[in-house]
């Protein structure tokens, strides 16, 4: 299958590690990868923020790169989610989400010998709804323990502006997930949403802890 | 008002609050998951809950006047009043006509709302909190931080150092029964001796005029039974058209707030019965910044809430601060949509930004009611009224930059400067806010798209 890749803007800048592990992944399994050099970013932080016409304006942008696309993939659900719901687009998948439900691929034949603890993001669950495709995944690769996290469907805290705006509340929230991480066992903490990762895997550092935070695409792209 | 995050930095830095709140928001929220798993149709009632709302909303002005004439031909007297101080003035009035100095109150939020207490006192009439946790905060001038557990934020331990100093003095015991015990001793006699009872209602009928108080305690019923006369006051948007509709919302209602299948006491009254319960009844109709709302195509189903508070105890923001940081009587996920609506946004802007977005209280909602849409909605009117200049401006470079593929490239390449392998552990204002308890991940040497190209 051919498919586009929206590597999202936080995706490009922050972790293109995610980026290249999806294309790795991809690839691996007989799938041709496309990058439309346009994409910039899906308007997300400006509907969140409250500039709802810029949002509105980058919506577009976005609708008009992959519209004609047939199925396009992003290593991002809150990404997704938003084009699906503000954007109105439906021909945007999750990575997990794509593999498992669209493909019907739950092992993609990774090894990664590591205990992990899953943290599902706010929007993965209730916004996209990738549902326990992420775990499927996790749970057939090699050598890889994964590991129960407490309170696992609470907020990390991050929520785009939300982070600084409300950085007590944010860090208060935070502080709680870093515990259940730590208390989890874990050597890494892995999600489907980078920002998600920027925050919690900030968090960990700042603790000095030993946990790393790492994209869900990664993992699957190890062997 | 004080803006949420300044609020909340004082609430958070009580770490007792934190544990009491964890405690008792975990509490519920699993009673809660236990009663509606159990009801294979809840799905379905939640959207008859939606539906039957919109259509009170939707026809407003009709029930309204329906509701008004069963009340009048029950023999009870409406009043409208356009806002707190109207509203105030009628219990007022019947309390002078009546030459009391003294009424009982049901629980109710509207009427904390209007903060009728005080207007009360200042007309010399002292009004009596008799719903067990109201009665605490009232004796120790403090206020509601919980929607269905206003004393939330308290212990029994200050509980029986509160009843010590004023009802119960010399109590020892800090334990439960006892406690409630001299609550009782005190209140039985403030219900024999009333004569004019004061309360809120969850829903009034518009086909039959009838009035509904759902409580656990039994004391709002010795309010609505015991005193001859009885002012009941409720917003406007409380209204169910038909007496059937009741089946929806009693299944809904104590399942998401309590979290029991019924709450103990559900009491019904329709005009005044001659001999029976009070001879006198006002029913005061409120607006207060209702129709504003309803005037708002997103923002006018924050109107369908019905006060269960099922949105506070997931919510992992309240969880942290509690809810006297949202400085309303209206808390939480509900609060942060509905007073900017009722107060005026310039009055609440802070509020909508008190979310992280999270969706935990869409999940739960036994009306549906999209929270995150609406706080998106009122963030963009929140930064039309009084965005800072700063913030707009980093805002529509951000928006500029990322609608050209090149300009982004550019902005890519700047930050690529940065990059590198070890986090950032300081920044200057206002991202310090991030820096203050988080590393920031650096940006990559080499963007996605710059692999991409060269790959």
């Amino acid at each position: 299958m051919r498919i586009a890749l929206f590597v999202t803007c936080v995706g490009d800048t922050l972790f293109p590690e995610a980026g290249r592990a999806t294309v790795e992944v991809l690839e691996r399994l007989g799938h041709e990868v496309v990058f439309p050099a346009e994409q910039t970013c899906c308007g997300q932080m400006h509907l969140n923020g409250g500039y709802r016409r810029d949002a509105e304006r980058l919506g577009r942008r976005f609708r008009s790169l992959f519209e004609q696309c047939e199925t396009v993939v992003a290593p991002s659900s809150s990404c997704v989610g938003h084009v699906r719901e503000f954007v109105g687009l439906e021909n945007v998948f999750e990575l997990s989400e794509l593999l498992v439900s669209k493909l019907g691929v739950d092992d993609v034949g990774a090894s990664f010998p590591a205990r992990v603890a899953y943290h599902p993001t706010c929007h993965s669950l209730r916004v996209t709804r990738v549902g326990d495709a992420p775990k499927r995944l996790l749970r057939n690769v090699r050598n890889l323990e994964l590991v129960e996290l407490a309170h696992a469907d609470e907020c990390c805290g991050f929520g785009g502006t939300f982070a600084v705006k409300n950085a007590d509340t944010s860090s208060a929230m935070l502080a709680d997930k870093c515990d259940a991480v730590e208390g989890s066992g874990a050597e890494v903490c892995t999600a489907v949403d980078g920002s998600c990762l920027l925050q919690i895997g900030g968090g960990l550092s700042r603790r000095g802890s030993n946990v790393r935070a790492m994209h869900l695409a990664e993992i699957l792209a190890s062997q | 008002m004080t803006s949420f995050p300044e609020a909340a930095r004082v609430e958070l830095s009580n770490a007792q609050l934190r544990t009491n709140l964890r405690h008792a928001t975990e509490t519920i929220r699993a009673k809660r998951i236990g009663v509606v798993s159990e009801l294979p149709d809840w799905e379905e009632l939640r959207e008859a809950g939606r539906q039957i709302k919109q259509d009170v909303l939707a026809n407003l002005d009709r029930y309204l006047v329906e509701f008004e004439e069963a009340v009048q031909a029950a023999g009870g007297r409406v009043h409208w009043a356009r806002d707190a101080a109207e509203a105030n003035d009628v219990v007022a009035g019947v309390a002078r006509a009546h030459g009391v100095q003294e009424v009982v109150k049901v629980k109710s939020l509207t009427t904390d709302e209007i903060r009728l207490n005080e207007a009360l006192a200042d007309a010399g009439v002292r009004a009596i909190e008799t719903d067990f946790a109201e009665l605490i905060l009232q004796l120790d001038g403090d206020w509601s931080s919980h929607i269905l557990v206003p004393a939330i934020h308290r212990n029994r331990n200050e509980i029986r150092e509160i009843f010590a100093r004023t009802i119960a003095p010399g109590i020892e015991s800090n334990e439960p029964a006892d406690l409630a015990e001299a609550s009782r001793l005190y209140l039985r006699e403030r219900f024999l001796e009333a004569r004019v009872g004061v309360s809120g209602a969850n829903f009034g009928i518009a086909e039959t005029g009838t009035l509904v108080v759902v409580e656990s305690e039994g004391n709002g019923r010795m309010c609505t039974t015991l005193p001859p006369v009885l002012v009941s006051i409720l917003g406007i948007e409380k209204l169910l058209p038909r007496f059937a509709d009741l089946e929806v919302f009693l299944q809904l209602l104590p399942r998401s707030s309590t979290g029991e299948r019924m709450n103990p006491y559900t009491s019904l009254w329709t005009g005044v019965t001659p001999r029976d319960g009070p001879q006198e009844l006002h029913v005061v109709l409120l607006d207060n910044g209702r129709t504003r709302a309803l005037a708002d195509d997103v923002g006018r189903d924050a109107l369908h809430c019905i006060r269960c508070s099922a949105c506070l105890n997931v919510c992992p923001v309240y969880s942290r601060t509690g809810g006297h940081a949202y400085g309303s009587v209206y808390p939480g996920p509900i609060g942060a949509i509905l007073t900017p609506q009722l107060q005026g946004i310039e009055q609440a802007g802070s509020l909508p930004f008190a979310s992280s977005l999270c969706g935990a209280c869409y999940e739960v909602c036994p009306v549906k009611i999209d929270i995150p849409r609406i706080l998106l909605h009122l963030r963009a009117k929140a930064v039309e009224a009084k965005a800072s200049r700063g913030e707009k401006a980093v805002m529509r470079l951000a928006g500029w930059t990322f609608a050209g593929a090149g300009r982004f490239a550019l902005a890519e390449r700047l930050g690529a400067r940065l990059g590198g392998d070890r986090p950032i552990h300081k920044l200057p204002p206002p991202l310090s806010a991030w820096t203050r308890t988080r590393d920031l991940k650096r940006p990559a040497r080499q963007t996605f798209r710059s692999w991409w190209k060269h790959r």
